[in-house]
């Protein structure tokens, strides 16, 4: 049990101390005070431990009935106690409101016990950043420190900013920002992101981003800022909460004057309507669902998924479609030479070494792929005559012969004769001094876990997955077909993927949701206006993270799935937790009203309920199973 | 113009809920959510108005739940 906080350890001791004067009272009563003691002596007595226990509850009752506040709690419980008190039950007065503060007590516990753990889950709040100025190292405050500036992390200490990694290697502790438990390797060159944690090595960091825009910064904005969106289940049950306890109140007040009317005995109709009151009270039914979705949203984030609302975590469980925006979500977004096929008379070398200094100048997806795919160093003075032709490719002069490099439509122009390749990507056509001298086939790889990913949807009851592409037909077709993809459109404008959003929105089945899973900033419209938005988080565009509702911090299609066990995980906690306490309830109600009910069994029906409720929705929060 | 305030001592669920509606129903205010969990308040409102609709926000709470206290 971890620490209690001032204020519950002060009720604790008043509960222990109640308890004790409510046995010592009894016991006198029952061995000692004589029956010809007056009643007035004993219920004085009783008092005693009622005044320990319950004088916040009365004054809180006071002050809020003085506010208009009727249907309160406390006045509630107050009501309810002081009706047994007047019916002469002291015991059973006294009892049910110590066992009311136990309830309170445990409460407060449990919900003060899951924020804490959900806020340790985000304790990636760097507190300081080592700036080296002049080779003197100065703690400073990760706000302060400017772009460009050069930071040193020892190994220990948490990444304040997010940078480029000047000097040194190491293994980084990624699992804050990712939920990914293995380290990951880093050395000179490599961007480096927030948040993460340093393992081994000493790193010197250039800045890249201000602490507002590092990675850090931007996730803990999320977190905190999450769930203002309420979830239809959470919503029902405060609405609910304001119908049932006036209607269970006047209920309550109905079976203390109307029966005895006909049948007589006020005493016992009166004391069965004070069970009504203490059932009545709505806080357990109202803390249990939040409570549930916090703690879903919290095990989430410790997979590295950040979900911006309970709302959006219901609606994963019944999401029936996804689409994808394959490049990123699906491929890694990064263009590589997978082929080189040159002509006769030409190698393999010449041919990339051409084109790459051709395009040396441009700072084009294409063109740095084939810079990488390069194992010599290029010489830009051998080039000369640039010329980018727009949608074509370019012409230029290296060391004096003219090389033409680009697509197709370039050959056409040149009027060389070009030939088609049987693989699939973007194939860029050579020629040079006026030959056609090979194509390079450049192309996006395929994620490794997005088999994976495509077939657990489906596993978890996705009936349909779409992916969209602003590639050609012969990329989008090979990649739909080793994923498994239901269907696929490609050589999509960015406006089109929005009316294909459209379409599958209003084709898909009643009831069910659309997710879009996207990375790029022309995704931000769709990301919007699908039923969920799931942006990927580490290499993802800051519009389209804004714009989603989930984002996957360690850009794995497979957290999808993930994602939505959690959510099917909490709705049924959820579910659980409002049946369970209504159906005891009502239970409760029915047999208060029968006389078969005492007042001890409806406060079991507030506070036990409660309590294992709060057990349950504290379940939530734990996703081992799912990692 | 949209803000959020940190709550201080909200300690029933319900109270939370009641403030919220209470929130909503006042004149200028576009939208409001009150967060038990995190224990934040969410207000969406006039811009011109909008230092004297937070007086009114926190008149209301303080009828509702009186211990607790927006950090304006």
């Amino acid at each position: 049990m971890s620490k209690l906080s001032k204020n519950e350890q002060k009720m604790l001791w008043r509960i222990l101390i109640a308890a004790a004067l409510l046995i010592a009272v009894r016991l006198a009563v029952a061995f000692w005070v004589p029956d010809s003691a007056t009643s007035l002596v004993v219920t004085l007595a009783y008092l005693v431990p009622y005044a320990v226990i319950g004088w916040d509850v009365m004054w809180r009752a006071i002050r809020n009935i003085a506010h208009g506040q009727v249907f309160d709690e406390n006045f509630l419980m107050a009501l309810a106690t002081v009706g047994a008190f007047a019916t002469g039950e002291y015991a059973e007065a006294v009892f049910v409101m110590l066992f009311y503060q136990v309830g309170e007590l445990f409460q407060d516990y449990a919900v003060g016990k899951s924020r804490a753990s959900i806020s340790a889950l985000m304790d990636i709040r760097p507190d300081y950043a080592n700036v080296e100025k002049d080779g003197v190292l100065t703690e400073t405050d990760p706000e302060e420190v400017t772009v460009g500036d050069i930071i040193v992390v020892k190994p220990g200490e948490r990444i304040p900013l997010d940078g480029v990694i000047v000097e040194g290697a190491s293994a980084l502790d990624t699992a804050a920002l990712t939920g990914e438990s293995a380290p990951r390797d880093v050395k000179a060159g490599d961007d480096i992101l927030s948040g993460c944690v340093n393992q081994t090595g000493l790193l010197r960091i250039r800045v890249a981003k201000p602490y507002g825009e590092s990675t850090v910064a931007r996730i803990l904005d999320l977190v905190e800022n999450a769930s203002e969106k309420k979830a239809a289940s959470e919503n029902f049950i405060t609405k609910f909460a304001r119908y049932y306890t006036p209607c269970v109140v006047l209920a309550a007040v109905a079976l203390a004057f109307i029966p005895p009317i006909f049948v007589g005995d006020f005493t016992d109709w009166f004391h069965r309507a004070l069970i009504f009151l203490v059932i009545s009270c709505p806080c357990a039914l109202v803390i249990s669902v939040p409570l549930s979705f916090f703690g879903g949203i919290g095990g989430a984030s410790k997979c590295g998924i950040l979900v911006k609302g309970s709302s959006y975590l219901e609606q994963l469980a019944k999401t029936s479609t996804v689409v994808f925006d394959k490049t990123g979500t699906l491929t890694k977004g990064t263009f590589s030479v997978t082929a080189v096929h040159p002509e006769e008379g030409y190698t393999a070398t010449q041919l990339l070494t051409s084109a790459a200094l051709a395009e040396s100048y441009s700072d084009h997806p294409i063109s740095l792929s084939l810079k990488g795919a390069c194992k010599e160093p290029l010489d830009p003075s051998r080039v000369t005559d640039v010329e980018e032709i727009a949608g074509h490719g370019v012409r230029a002069k290296i060391d004096g012969r003219e090389v033409c490099v680009g697509n197709s439509r370039l050959m056409e122009r040149e009027s060389v004769k070009w030939l088609p390749c049987e693989k699939p990507g973007t194939i860029v056509h050579v020629t040079i001094g006026g030959f056609y001298a090979g194509h390079i086939v450049i192309s996006d790889e395929v994620k490794p876990d997005a088999a994976a990913a495509i077939a657990d949807l489906k596993a978890n009851g996705v009936k349909k997955v779409v992916m969209l592409t602003g590639d050609t037909k012969e990329v989008a077709a090979s990649v739909a077909q080793t994923l498994g993809v239901d269907e696929f459109h490609a050589e999509l404008l960015p406006a089109d993927k929005v009316d294909l959003a459209e379409k599958l929105l209003a084709g898909k089945p009643d009831g069910t949701n659309l997710a879009f899973v996207g990375d790029g900033i022309n995704d931000a419209p769709v990301l919007t206006r699908a039923d969920i938005g799931i942006a990927m988080g580490a290499m993802g565009a800051d519009a389209a993270i804004e714009a989603a509702d989930i984002v996957l911090m360690d850009d794995q299609p497979s957290k999808i799935a993930t994602a939505m066990r959690i959510s099917r995980k909490t709705l049924r906690i959820v579910y659980q937790n409002i049946v369970f306490a209504l159906g005891v309830k009502a239970v409760v109600l029915v047999l208060g009203a029968l006389g078969m009910a005492n007042m001890w069994l409806a406060v079991f029906a507030d506070v036990g309920v409660a309590f294992i409720a709060i057990l349950n929705a504290t379940r939530a929060l734990r996703v081992k199973e799912f990692r | 113009m949209k803000k959020r305030f940190k709550l201080t001592d909200l300690d029933c669920a319900n109270c939370a809920a009641k403030m919220e509606t209470a929130i909503k129903k006042l004149p200028g205010v576009n939208d409001a959510a009150v967060n038990f969990m995190a224990q934040k308040l969410t207000v969406d409102a006039d811009d011109a108005r909008f230092d004297d609709i937070m007086g009114q926000i926190v008149a209301v709470c303080k009828k509702i739940e009186p211990d607790c206290v927006i950090n304006l």
